[in-house]
Parts: C-alpha cells; structure tokens; sequence
C-alpha cells in the first residue's frame, strides 16, 4: 500500500549510517583543533607577559627571559621576503593574465601549482646550497632565509594575484584603451589598482604562510640567544625556531623552557590568526567595490 | 511603391536640432572595409563617408556588425583576441590603419562611450575625467586640470550634480549621471569624434532623455556616431542615418541604406530599409 | 554654455611616439622576466641540489652521518617518509571526504561557511605548533593505546616489537600528520563535489533513492578522480613535512619496521634533514642535500600528477 512514502529499512538505515559517518568525520576535524588551541592558550598565557615581547634569552638560565630577539627576527626575515616575492608575484601574474598566452602560460601554471608543494626543508636545502657556494659552508644569514621563504611564498601571491586580475572587468580595461591609454598604463593604473583589495588578501595569506615556516630558518637562519638587526650577517632567531631550540634544549628547570615554548607557539598562532583575518577583510574590500559598479 | 505603404514618421522633438557651430572638422572615410573575429566575417565591404559636426546613427538588427564597425573606426576591434580588419578608415587624410600611425593617438582623437557605464571604480570623479590625458602619460598643471574638470563636467551636464563631490568615488553615481561622466571622460581628451555604443540601453527613460539632450548639443562640437537599437532614438538625436543587415546568423552584416535620417525613415530607398524601419512603426 | 577647455592633440603618426613604444616594450619584458622566474628558480633548485648532492654519492662512508654509503642511508628514511605518509592519507582521506561531503550535501550555508573556516584554521596552524602539541598532548595519549595494542596483538606486524612509552611512535606521526593534510585534502575534495552536476541528485530523488542513495550514484562515481587529486596532493604534503614530524617521532633511522607503536622506527628524510643539519659539516651536508634532492624528485612527482587529474576535468569544459 505505501510503496511510495516507505523505504526499506535496510536502506533508511544505510542513508542514517552515512549521515552518522560524516559526523563522526566533521568531530574528528574538529577535536584536534579545540584540543590544539586550548592548549596552546592555556599553556602559552604562562609567560604571556611584558618581558616575553621586550627581553631576549641573551644570558638566561632557567627563567626568565624572552623573546624579543625572535620577534625581531621572524618580522625582518618574513619583511624583506616580502618585499622582495610580492613585487615579483604580482609581475609575474601580469605576465600570465596580460601578455602572454598559449604553451608558455599552461607551463608557468601548471609550475607554479607544483611548485605550491614543494617541501619547505628541501626549499632551505636549496638556499643552502646556492649561498655555501658563494660564502662558503657553514653560511648562517637572515637574508638568506629570506631568499628561502620568497620560494615558498611566491606560488600563492601569483596564484591569488592571477585570480584576481582575471576577474577585473574586460570592459575596464577597454575604457582605458579607447582614452588612448597604452597598455602598461592599462595594467598599472587602472587594472591592478581595481585587482589591489585581492592582490593584497593573497599576499598577506603568503605572508601567513611563510611567517610560520621552521625549516628552512632553521637550516640558514640559525638560532641564537641575542638580538641581530642585521639580516646581512649571522644567525638570527626567529619564533618558530625558537619555539623548536626551546623544546629542544631545556635546561635543569624544564618547564620554564617549555613555557616559553608555548607563549611564542601562542604569539604566533595570534600572528597567523591576525593576518588570515586581515586578508578576510581585503577580500571583502573587492566585493564591495563589485556591489557598486 | 513602398513609401505609400509605410506610414510618415515626422520627428518628435520639439527643439531643433542645433546647426554646427562650423561644420569644419575631418571627415571620416570609411572604403572598402571588412571586419572579422577569426575566420568570422562579421561586417563587409562598407562604404561610407561620415560628415564632421553632427550626429550619424548606426542602426540595424542584432548581428549585423554595426557595433563591430563601431569599434573598428578607434582600432579597439583589434584588442580582441583573433580578430583582425581589411580596409581603410581614414579621419582626413590620415588612414588609421596605416602601419606608421599610433594605436593610442587614434583612440586619443576618438572617443568611446560605452554599453555598459563603466567609469574607474578605483577613482574619484575627477580622477575619472582627468584619466584620459593620464593615462596618455601627459602632465596637467593644477588650474589646467581644474579647468579640464568643470569644461568636461560641464559640457556632459553633470557639473552641477558633481561640484561639490568631485573626490567621492564615481562608482557612487547613479546609472545615468556614471553615462554622464563617462561622457565627460571622453570629452576631456578633446576628441574630434565620439563614438557611442547605445549608450542608452541600460538607463531609465529620463537619464535616456537627458543623454540624447546632451548628444545633440555635443554635435556643436564633435562628430557623433551612436549605434543605437531605437529607432525612435535615431530619429530624435541623427542627422544621417546608415542602416545595416545581415542575411543570417552565420552571414556577414552590411550596410544597406545610407543618407539622410528623415529620407532612410520617411522615403528608404531600399525595400530591407523599408522592411525594417516599418516593422518598428507599423 | 562656457567655452570648452580642450588639451593639444595627439598627432596621429608613429615617429613621435618612439618613447612610448620603448616604455611598452619595457614593461612587457619586465613581466615577461617576472613570470618566466618561477621556472627558472625551479630549474635552480634542482641544479643546485645535484651539484651541491653529488659529491656525497662518491664519498666514504665514515665521512657521511651515522657513518654508512648514502645508499644504505637513504631506502629506509624513504620507507619512513612513503610509510608515515601512506598512513596518514589512510587516517585523512575518509575524514576528509566525510567532513567534505557533509558540507556540500547536507549542511545548511552558515554550518558550511563555519566548518570551511574550521579547516582554514587547520591549515593556518605552523608545523612546528603541530608538533608541539603532538608530542606534549597526543603522544601521551597514545602511549596506553600502543602499549596495549603491543601486548595483545604483538603477532600482528603493525603492533609488533616493544611499545614506546612516551608515545613518540609512527602512530602519533600519522595522526599528527593527518590532522595537518587534511584542510588541503578537504578544501580540494569539497571543489570536486561542488562541481558535480545536480540535475542526476535530483533525478535520483526524484526516482525515490535516499539522499545517501542520491549521492553515491550521481555524486561519487563523477568526483574519483577529484578525490584522488586530493589524496596526492595530502600526500605529497606529509612527505615533505618536516618539523611535526622531527618532534613527534622518535626514530632509529636505519631500522626498517612497519611496526606503529615502537620507538624504534625508521625516520622521515625530512625529518632527518632537520634533526641532522644543525650539527652537520663537511660531506654530511652533502649527503643530507642529495636526500633532500630525492625528496624534492618524490614530491614533485607526487604533485605533478596530481595537478594533471585536477586540471583535466576544467579543460573538458572549456
């Protein structure tokens, strides 16, 4: 009498199961990452004080102490990759959506996607490499870090800047051309300001990326107790390799390391945190400026 | 034979159409032109001769390629990918497609006014009027700039709408006061032609009445060409009037009537004209 | 009317525009340089690498770290890295596929958009936070599981040997590695079921097939290939990660076991770049470039063939 409302038993009961299976899935996503960040709060806020952000490790045993000269160090490591990847990036997507096209455009793609998985160790391997070549072996430089990050970096702000400038409206650049513009004066002054708010989200996403990278910094960057301003000479500390030489290294009175360990891990997360939502925020910034035109 | 079947459209507008304040001014010579997209022959073999200082109307069904001729008189055609003319277009004596001439100082002398309004959405009002000369790389004085802005402002009717915000962002304007400025971006480059394509269709009827008001003051000082789909619209703001066809979707477009807009409306020489303009009146 | 304010015209002829056509000319070769760098840097690094790797293939073996031929070095850290990888592709896909499918099929937009925020979170968190928590928070965790699973099912492969006890086991690494490819595996997954038609849901339904019904025969079967896009792009992922896994698992890196729950276990090459490099000098650095050369060979591997099964569906439509 019902064939056409019931569903076998059998059958309701694979559907319910399925529905149970995602749920279990979307927990086992979600357990990790409330366990992780309740961790790295509650240990992290132990030392979350004034000294950990003003003072450096330089002399210290046991407690105490800071990480003031990481800070310092993972801000002009990850600064200067950003200056010299996002002007790079950014060129080399107007490359891929402006000028060229046909085979050339589908290898530099299709690179550029690998490239996104490639193995940052294996990245500072290669900067290694290059700079023991010219300073010679044992080379230690912030710059050189740099160079290593710009690596990891630079696949996402040309695939986010790529996107972006595809989506400028054709009909913009061809207002600009039929006022005789010339065609770099196209992409410069009205395409990729139009494409800005986007270009922007993806290099603070390539920032967010590279701010917490640990290996290659600790291959050339190297680790030390004292602040180094000079990105040109010697080690220089940085928080992700700070939160690792603190593990690493603890002294008589453990838990002081690993404190500090844990307040950097927070410091960081919160950097990272706070640049992912700075890039929300400039992607919003596009949409607005769709909504009016 | 078929004019006494079609009935006799009179123009409606009340005021005149202004004569040129000198009808002085480089021709545009169009010979033996066609335009493709590939192996497309979108338009062919036309012929026409466009007199300076008053408005000439493109009009004919969709697909007859008067929007692609359009855009082949300031060599935007060509930025599409693939597409490529045969023919000459000359403004005076100079041939626009002659190998020695600049792409950018063609589309410098002849203005567009698009479709669609499309003003810069990262500039202000000003910056927006101001954009032609540079993005050509030219360099305004402060008073020269400010003048540029209020003459531009002024002669597509939006000054007063605009004077007091002239750094908020064009974007903000409604659809027909962003026509507006466009129109003010095209004036400020001191164009000798102004091409627009049906500059109209997205506005309400009353930014429509206000734009063709302005179109027929722009003749004083421009040669104007519009495509436009309204018969209606070409009858109110023309002069001359080239009619175009095509024999079918995959056919070439072609011109097939050209002269004076009361004599292609009233007395079409052609039975396709007479075909047309009936079917949109009768 | 006031008087029109008009601008010197443009002359029309090319002569005068020399400047013009040298700033185009300019500016395309700078971007045309920009764009060809990235092949050019990746060209780089695989020169580098082999210049800067050969060397060790011909050293002595007391010159190189642990004191044995790269040859006898490397197979087991690549068992290591192709083994932790493996598994933890096992633990990610079904979590993955699962959590994506929720998403796109049956969670409404606001518990969608909150869960792809969740998985953005995952993927922001740095590795070296992950392992972190991994060996403060999950080692420990596992230890009684391991030791357990050691003591009652010792006969079986994986469980075999003596439990760690600290829980610093190939177990704790795949989980840890798992939790850190699954946003890319979801986000890639999530794509695929997007783009699957809806018309063939809903004719399902329509016929009388339950959601999960729907789903399995009009979703599944068009997104395999998406799906196995996914898993190797996660797994080309866990093969190079390095710091999680330097600091969760506690290995001896020539030993070869399947075993999960020993602290005897072979290494990761990443990992064992890490772990070494600090402290290394001479040819050891050599031979750490040369295993870093043969990952870099793996992963790229792993990610070109990946990239191609995703690409492909795109080119069909277009």
């Amino acid at each position: 009498m019902s064939t056409i409302t019931q569903v076998s038993l059998r059958r309701r009961l694979t559907s319910s199961t399925a529905v149970v299976l995602m749920g279990i899935a979307v927990a086992a996503a979600l357990v990790p990452l409330i366990s992780l960040l309740w961790t790295v709060i509650s240990r992290g806020v132990r030392r979350f004080d004034l000294a950990f952000v003003t003072q450096s490790m330089r002399g210290i045993v046991g407690a105490g102490g800071g990480a003031s000269h990481a800070i310092a160090g993972s801000l002009l490591i990850t600064g200067a990759a950003t200056l010299m990847c996002v002007p790079l990036g950014v060129l080399a997507a107007v490359y891929m959506t402006e000028y060229g096209r046909g085979l050339p455009v589908r290898v530099i793609t299709f690179l550029v996607d690998v490239m996104t998985g490639i193995p940052s160790i294996v990245v500072g391997l290669f900067a290694y490499a290059v700079a023991s070549l010219f300073f010679g072996p044992g080379i230690r430089s912030g710059l050189v870090a740099s160079g290593a990050l710009v690596l990891l970096m630079l696949p996402v702000v040309i695939r986010s800047s790529e996107e972006m400038l595809r989506m400028v409206p054709l009909d913009l650049r061809e207002a600009s051309y039929a006022l005789g513009a010339p065609r770099w004066r196209t992409i410069a002054s009205v395409v990729l300001p139009t494409a800005l708010p986007g270009i922007t989200s993806g290099a603070l996403l390539g920032v967010a990326r590279i701010v917490g990278e640990t290996a290659p910094l600790l291959l050339v960057a190297g680790f030390t107790d004292s602040m180094n301003g000079n990105l040109l000479d010697g080690r220089m500390a940085t928080l992700p390799v700070f939160i690792y030489s603190q593990w690493q290294n603890q002294g008589a009175d453990a838990s002081a390391y690993s404190n500090r360990a844990w307040t950097a891990a927070l410091v960081l997360v919160l950097f990272v945190l706070a640049l992912n939502i700075a890039a929300k925020a400039a992607i919003r910034l596009t949409q607005r400026h769709k909504g009016q035109s | 034979m078929t004019q006494t079947i079609l009935p006799t459209i009179h123009r409606e507008t009340t005021t005149p159409i202004p004569a040129p304040i000198s009808s002085d001014g480089p021709k545009i010579a169009i010979t033996n032109f066609s335009a493709y997209y590939g192996s497309f022959l979108a338009i062919s073999n036309v012929n026409v001769t466009i007199e300076p200082k008053q408005v000439t109307a493109f009009i004919g069904p969709s697909g007859c390629g008067k929007t692609t001729l359009l855009r082949s008189i300031n060599r935007l055609h060509e930025v599409t990918p693939g597409a490529r003319t045969e023919g000459s277009v000359r403004l005076g004596a100079t041939d626009l497609y002659d190998p020695r001439v600049d792409v950018a100082a063609v589309r410098a002398r002849i203005g567009m006014v698009f479709q669609r309004p499309n003003p810069f959405p990262t500039m202000s009002i000003r910056d927006n009027v101001l954009a032609g000369p540079r993005l050509q790389g030219r360099r305004l004085s402060r008073s020269e700039a400010d003048d540029l802005v209020e003459s531009s402002l002024r002669a597509a009717g939006l000054w007063e709408d605009a004077k007091d915000r002239l750094r908020a962002a064009g974007a903000g304007l409604s659809g027909g006061q962003q026509q507006r400025l466009c129109i003010a971006r095209a004036v400020a480059n001191s164009p000798d032609v102004i091409l627009m394509d049906e500059p109209c269709s997205s506005l309400d009827p009353i930014s429509t009445a206000t734009i063709e008001a302005m179109i027929v003051d722009l003749a004083r000082n421009y040669t104007v060409i519009i495509v436009t789909h309204n018969m209606q619209q070409a009858l109110r703001v023309s002069r001359r009037t080239a009619f175009f066809s095509t024999d079918g979707a995959s056919r070439p477009g072609r011109l097939v009537e050209y002269g004076d807009t009361m004599q292609v409306f009233n007395a079409p020489r052609e039975e396709a004209t007479a075909r047309y303009v009936g079917g949109h009146f009768g | 009317m006031t008087d029109l304010v008009s601008i010197r015209r443009v002359p029309l002829m090319k002569a005068e525009h020399r400047r013009a056509r040298a700033e185009e000319a300019t500016a395309r070769g700078v971007a045309t340089v920009a764009g060809w760098t990235v092949v050019v840097l990746l060209a780089a690094v695989t020169i580098f690498l082999l210049i800067q790797g050969l060397p060790a293939l011909t050293a002595q073996p007391e010159e190189l770290p642990l004191g044995v031929s790269l040859l006898r070095l490397a197979p087991p850290l690549l068992f290591g890295s192709l083994w932790s990888g493996l598994l933890s592709l096992g633990l990610a896909a079904p979590v993955a596929i699962g959590v994506a499918l929720f998403t796109t099929q049956y969670a409404p937009k606001p518990l969608a958009r909150l869960l792809g925020t969740i998985t953005d979170l995952l993927a922001a968190v740095p590795s070296v936070v992950y392992g972190l928590w991994g060996l403060t928070v999950l080692a420990p965790l596992t230890a009684p599981l391991g030791a357990w699973l050691a003591t009652h099912l010792g006969w079986f492969p994986l469980f075999a040997g003596e439990a760690s006890a600290t829980g610093r086991t190939m177990l704790a690494a795949s989980v840890v590695l798992a939790i850190m490819i699954m946003p890319i595996m979801t986000s890639v997954v999530r794509e695929v079921f997007t783009q699957a038609p809806t018309e063939p849901v809903e004719a399902a339904l329509g016929l009388g097939a339950t959601k999960w019904e729907s789903i399995r025969m009009a979703v599944l079967p068009v997104s395999r290939s998406g799906i196995v896009a996914g898993a190797m792009l996660g797994l080309g992922r866990a093969l190079g990660e390095t710091m999680a896994v330097a600091m969760v698992l506690s290995a001896s890196p020539l030993h070869v076991t399947g075993s999960l729950v020993t602290s005897s276990g072979p290494g990761t090459i990443a990992a064992f770049i890490a772990q070494t490099f600090p402290e290394a000098h001479g040819l050891e650095l050599n031979a750490l470039i040369a295993l870093g050369l043969s990952l870099f060979a793996v992963t790229f591997l792993v990610n070109a063939v990946a990239r191609r099964i995703v690409s492909r569906p795109s080119k069909g439509i277009s």
